[in-house]
């Protein structure tokens, strides 16, 4: 914050840069509770560090959020981590990992629109966060899967008995997932497209 | 500069030498020109690739100045947002007025229609295949 002069020094590190070739992009939304690991799962497979951007809500956003120690009555901060993945040279693919215990992430004007679709990621031991998620992906029509990320200490559920408890339609991808594991991040997003591939293929599916 | 009352000595009467926070509405508001929202004709989204027409230049307002600085490679709007520690609102301002003037271009993101492009979905896949 040293730098408020006329020559603001910001920018990506050289090696972040993409390159002059990237010609379109694309997103895709993580959402879940607080401290599930989105953050987690975008940095694991993102090329560069985790950034975080911000926006703030106004007008619908107030009274909803009293726990946030917001001061100014009219507004609310909502921050947001993402990440990036270059596909080839031309396309890149970002990843946006949204506090899903709170309602503003739906009023992110752009968030969801132009979205590939959603992974909404999972964690046992706090079911009930997952629901309002669920419901309003499907309200909206945002295509997603979800993924189970593993805690050590959470309780050992079947597959079966989460969709159950998540009342998730058996179409809906459901996995279980590390996400501080590359590898484990890579297949749930792999899991998303190959679902978005089956729903481009047979729209009917959905 | 740890002082919240006073820039240093150096640096006499400009504007700048307000304390604001950051993200204070007033700062904002000064950024944008009371503005707010995407008014020109191409439609910016968080993930609109911005490249660079050309260098910045002097008498620039510093934050478009640097979003010109930035964008020798294409950078995302949110990544800018990220890097200048600007709300996207407000990066979707000043990315209007250099678009509008010709500073910087933008590569528009694949927005699906209804359902992504197979094309598109199948290159995700190969991509990521190779992570």
């Amino acid at each position: 914050m040293d730098f408020r002069s006329s020559e603001p020094v910001a920018g990506p590190r050289l090696e972040d840069a993409l390159p002059a070739t990237a010609a379109a992009a694309v997103k895709v939304v993580i959402v879940g509770g607080f401290g599930v690991g989105k953050t987690t799962l975008v940095g694991s497979v993102s090329e560069i560090r985790p950034l975080t951007t911000e926006e703030t809500m106004t007008q619908a956003g107030v009274g909803v959020d009293d726990t946030a120690g917001v001061e100014r009555k009219t507004s609310t901060t909502v921050a947001m981590d993402f990440g990036r993945i270059s596909i080839n040279e031309e396309l890149v693919l970002y990843l946006f990992g949204t506090p899903g215990q709170q309602r503003f992430w739906f009023l992110w004007r752009g968030l969801f629109e132009g979205a590939l679709g959603a992974v909404v990621l999972v964690d046992t031991r706090r079911l009930e966060v997952s629901f309002d998620v669920i419901g309003r992906l499907e309200e909206r029509g945002v295509p997603f899967v979800v993924a189970v990320n593993s805690f050590p200490d959470a309780p050992e559920h079947s597959l079966e008995e989460l969709r159950e408890a998540l009342d998730l339609p058996g179409s809906v991808p459901l996995v279980v997932c590390d996400a501080r594991r590359r590898d484990s991040s890579r297949d749930v997003l792999m899991t998303l497209m190959r679902y978005l591939h089956s729903l481009a293929v047979t729209p009917e599916a959905s | 500069m740890s002082d919240p009352g006073h820039e240093a000595g150096g640096v006499s009467g400009g504007p700048g030498s307000h304390d604001w926070e950051d993200t204070s509405p007033e700062r904002l508001y000064v950024i944008t020109g009371g503005r707010s929202g995407s008014l020109g004709a191409t439609p910016i989204d968080l993930v609109t690739l911005i490249v660079a027409a050309s260098g910045a230049k002097p008498g620039m307002q510093p934050e478009h100045a640097a979003i010109v600085r930035m964008c020798e490679a294409p950078l995302s709007v949110a990544e800018i947002s990220a890097y200048l520690a600007l709300p996207v609102s407000v990066v979707t301002v000043l990315v209007g007025d250099l678009l509008t003037a010709g500073h910087v271009l933008a590569r528009a993101p694949v927005a699906p229609a209804q359902l992504p492009d197979l094309a598109l979905i199948e290159a995700v896949i190969d991509g990521l295949q190779k992570l």
